[in-house]
């Protein structure tokens, strides 16, 4: 393996190869996902300020209208993602766990479902700022899990010049292949939506990095772009954690964005190629965000795919959909097995930023999801071996063990720590040292607060 | 009445391996060490073996107890100390004198520090620094290899009363290749018989060959950072080599510095032992070179034959302070910003 690695991609130092269990999905064509009879819809499901509902109880509205608007730049806009009637705001439980405000609506049984609200505009005509602001009102946030709203991402603060735009087509999270789909049924969508980033942040060039096990999404993507055209494919090591920002930075230009800074101090911004694909489908049409494509796997789905999802289809409809019986939810993870986090009820909503459903096998089958009791660490090592950050995760578990949580912070760089999570994943005392970790974080935050 | 919710954390899948495993995969590296050392010495070397592990095992019980933890036995890694301190002691050494030495390695060297992973020095070359303390002569009074009579009969000392100093029987003791060298000043083993290993010494110390077998295959397991022994014998060799160059009359070769005395036993199953060695990558660096340094000038300058022991106790030693200079590289550090 090291010495192979050498004739394939580039890659940062360190890091993991777990199993990447793709298959059951990676070759799978996109399906659409039925419509559910009743959608939820938070009014955060980004990260900045919630938005504003717009829609009273018992209002109609059509695939596509906005249902809430954005309460100023730090947020986004919310649109109706079927055709139906407003059942309600009401406070409704999240992934998490915590109750926020909702939109609930009720599809219409006998509608098309076509979208019905749409207005396109002359894009190349636009200002940055007025492209910023056309990417807010099509309700675009980050696909590739954080949520950030994209018009935020793009703008630049003033004097900072961005010469690459960075595209994160690694998908290199164990199951999910929702990205690589992408990149293969929508080359097209992908590439549009590359151009209007490089327009919306003034980046003369573009480099898309996609990892080498994905050969057939490199030659469509290098297939499609035209000649001449500043946007090259840069070809990555399968390894995880490939697609964090740091380590995408790292790996595609040789830059290190700053300790606790932003790749635009480096002049680069990163984006998801399915967050470009949602840009370079839905700008030129003038549509908003009102579905996604999700990688439903795992061991216990039947009908394991890649599905085109409505924001807003509840998880157990969802579930029901690809032949999932059951009602643990302690067993289905939203997002990736590295860094995705396992819901608190079937009922709540896949949302903008879901990448991945996945049911795990049960706690009992030990061979994956190994349930154990911390072991005293032995020292072995591998922790730093594999931490893409360059911490000593030992040291900061010891530490965290003995609560010197600043100590951790001042002289252990705490809060370069992105949980990864290959730290836990290599550990063989089964140590969960990335929940230390966010755990002394968050009481680092709340002792400074 | 609110539903129990149950939130598990990410990630969600782990590597297989587990602590035991790692254990046992050393114990397993050195069986055949262990085999050899009974074909060389026989009967002696088998009953000292067992009296070394058999008293880590119950010592290591007995803390279990009386500090009200869970046994620990299971992890295999007081079997490793207990097999590490019978190879490193002359095979005929009295087995009272073996159980004492057991006693002290797992007691002082690990119980007290509150067990596996907590141990600041090789709980196996505690319990030998307390051997040589001790019982000097026992500790330092070597036996011929393969004795014709070594599969029939005990060497007479190993039986020795309690509390009673063996009777010397020069019949079979004998010096070893680093005595002969240290004491007599000339170098009468030659080369491809200390790597082989029929040669006198302590129990698991003779065969270079199958000590480098043995570690090749713990590295290729994951069960031991390949850079230790690297750098222990990387620095010896180069520091052996060095006053080899100055003086080749009056040095060994780097050689016969590798191959002699315990160099390679400590060197892939002493410094090694991952609780007691640093953590980072540049720390093993320089932990395992100041080893490798310290052992070399031990044997060429002090008054012993052999200094790999205090050698790896000192790098034990030196290992909090080699890890304050010794951290990764952060990702990302501003320069002339580093903590």
């Amino acid at each position: 393996m090291g010495m192979l690695s050498f004739l394939s991609g580039r890659s940062f130092p360190r890091g993991i190869t777990p199993p990447g269990r793709k298959a059951q999905t990676r070759t799978e064509p996109i399906r659409r996902l039925s419509f559910a009879p009743r959608m939820v819809l938070p009014l955060t499901q980004h990260f900045g300020k919630p938005a504003r509902p717009l829609v009273q109880r018992g209002q109609e509205v059509v695939r596509g209208e906005p249902i809430a608007e954005a309460d100023g730049w730090h947020s986004v806009p919310l649109h109706a993602p079927v055709t139906g009637s407003v059942e309600g705001i009401e406070l409704m439980p999240t992934a998490r766990g915590p109750k926020t405000e909702a939109i609930l609506l009720r599809t219409h049984p006998g509608d098309s479902q076509t979208v019905r609200w749409a207005q396109p505009q002359d894009l190349g005509a636009l200002s940055r700022r007025q492209l910023l602001e056309t990417i807010q009102a099509a309700g675009i946030v980050g696909q590739g899990g954080a949520s950030f709203p994209s018009h935020l991402k793009f703008d630049v603060p003033e004097g900072r010049a961005v010469d690459t735009l960075v595209v994160n087509g690694c998908e290199c999270e164990p199951y999910l292949s929702a990205d690589h789909r992408t990149m293969i049924e929508r080359t097209e969508d992908v590439l549009a939506g590359v151009r209007l980033g490089m327009q919306a942040l003034g980046a003369p060039q573009a480099v898309i990095g996609v990892e080498d096990d994905k050969p057939d999404a490199i030659a469509a993507l290098e297939g499609a772009i035209e000649p001449g055209e500043p946007i090259r494919v840069g070809i990555l090591r399968a390894k995880y954690p490939q697609g964090s920002e740091k380590m995408l930075v790292r790996s595609l230009l040789g830059r290190e964005v700053p300790s606790g800074g932003l790749p635009y101090e480096v002049g680069v911004v990163v984006n998801n190629v399915g967050t470009m694909a949602q840009l370079g489908y839905l700008l030129p049409r003038g549509e908003a965000l009102i579905e996604r494509i999700i990688t439903v796997a795992g061991p216990g789905v039947e009908r394991p795919g890649n599905y085109r999802v409505p924001v807003g289809t509840p998880l157990r409809y969802l579930l029901e959909e690809v032949g999932f019986e059951g009602d643990d939810p302690s067993r289905i993870i939203l997002g990736g097995p590295m860094m995705g986090n396992t819901v608190a009820f079937l009922d709540v909503p896949v949302t903008k930023g879901v990448s991945g459903v996945l049911v795990m096998p049960e706690a009992a089958q030990a061979g994956e999801g190994r349930e154990a009791q911390p072991k005293p660490c032995i020292r072995c090592g591998r922790c730093v071996e594999v931490c893409p950050v360059g911490l000593n995760p030992a040291e900061l578990g010891r530490l965290a063990a003995k609560r010197q949580y600043e100590v951790m912070e001042e002289r252990f760089h705490l809060n370069d720590c992105f949980e990864c999570g290959c730290c836990s994943y290599v550990c063989p005392s089964d140590i969960p040292l990335v929940q230390y970790f966010r755990i002394a974080k968050a009481l680092n935050r709340e002792r400074a607060s | 009445m609110a539903p129990r919710i149950e939130l598990k954390t990410s990630p969600h899948i782990k590597q297989a391996d587990s602590v035991e495993r790692i254990m046992r995969t050393v114990v397993l590296a050195l069986l055949p060490v262990c085999a050899f050392s009974v074909y060389q010495f026989g009967l002696s070397a088998l009953a000292l073996m067992a009296t070394t592990t058999l008293t880590c095992v119950l010592t290591e019980q007995l803390f279990n107890r009386l500090s009200g933890r869970p046994s620990t036995i299971g992890d295999f890694s007081a079997v490793i100390t207990g097999l590490l301190l019978a190879l490193t002691l002359p095979p005929a050494f009295p087995l009272w004198m073996a159980a004492v030495s057991a006693f002290v390695a797992i007691a002082l060297g690990k119980a007290l520090f509150g067990g596996l992973g907590y141990n600041p020095f090789n709980p196996a070359l505690l319990g030998r620094a307390f051997a040589a303390a001790a019982f000097p002569e026992a500790a330092s009074t070597w036996t011929q290899a393969g004795l014709p009579e070594r599969f029939s009969e005990l060497l007479p000392s190993t039986l020795a009363m309690p509390f009673m100093r063996p009777e010397s029987v020069d019949a079979y003791t004998t010096a070893t290749p680093l005595a002969e060298w240290k004491f007599e000043g000339g170098i009468a083993t030659d080369t491809w018989a200390l790597f082989t290993g029929m040669t006198p010494g302590s129990a698991g110390e003779t065969s270079a060959l199958l000590i480098l077998v043995c570690g090749l295959f713990l590295i290729a397991r994951n069960a031991m950072n390949w850079r230790v022994p690297v750098a222990v014998l990387g620095s010896a060799a180069l520091t052996a080599g060095g006053f080899y160059l100055l003086d080749p009359g009056h040095f060994p070769s780097p050689l016969f510095v590798l191959f002699s005395g315990g160099l390679m036993l400590g060197a892939f199953f002493m410094a090694s032992d991952m609780s007691s060695s640093p953590v980072t990558p540049a720390g093993i660096w320089i932990y395992g070179a100041l080893i490798g340094f310290l052992a070399v000038i031990i044997r060429f300058f002090g008054g012993l034959p052999e200094g790999i022991m205090y050698a790896i106790l000192l790098g034990n030693a030196a290992v909090p302070l080699i890890e304050r200079i010794a951290q990764p590289r952060l990702y990302g550090l501003r320069r002339g910003r580093s903590g």
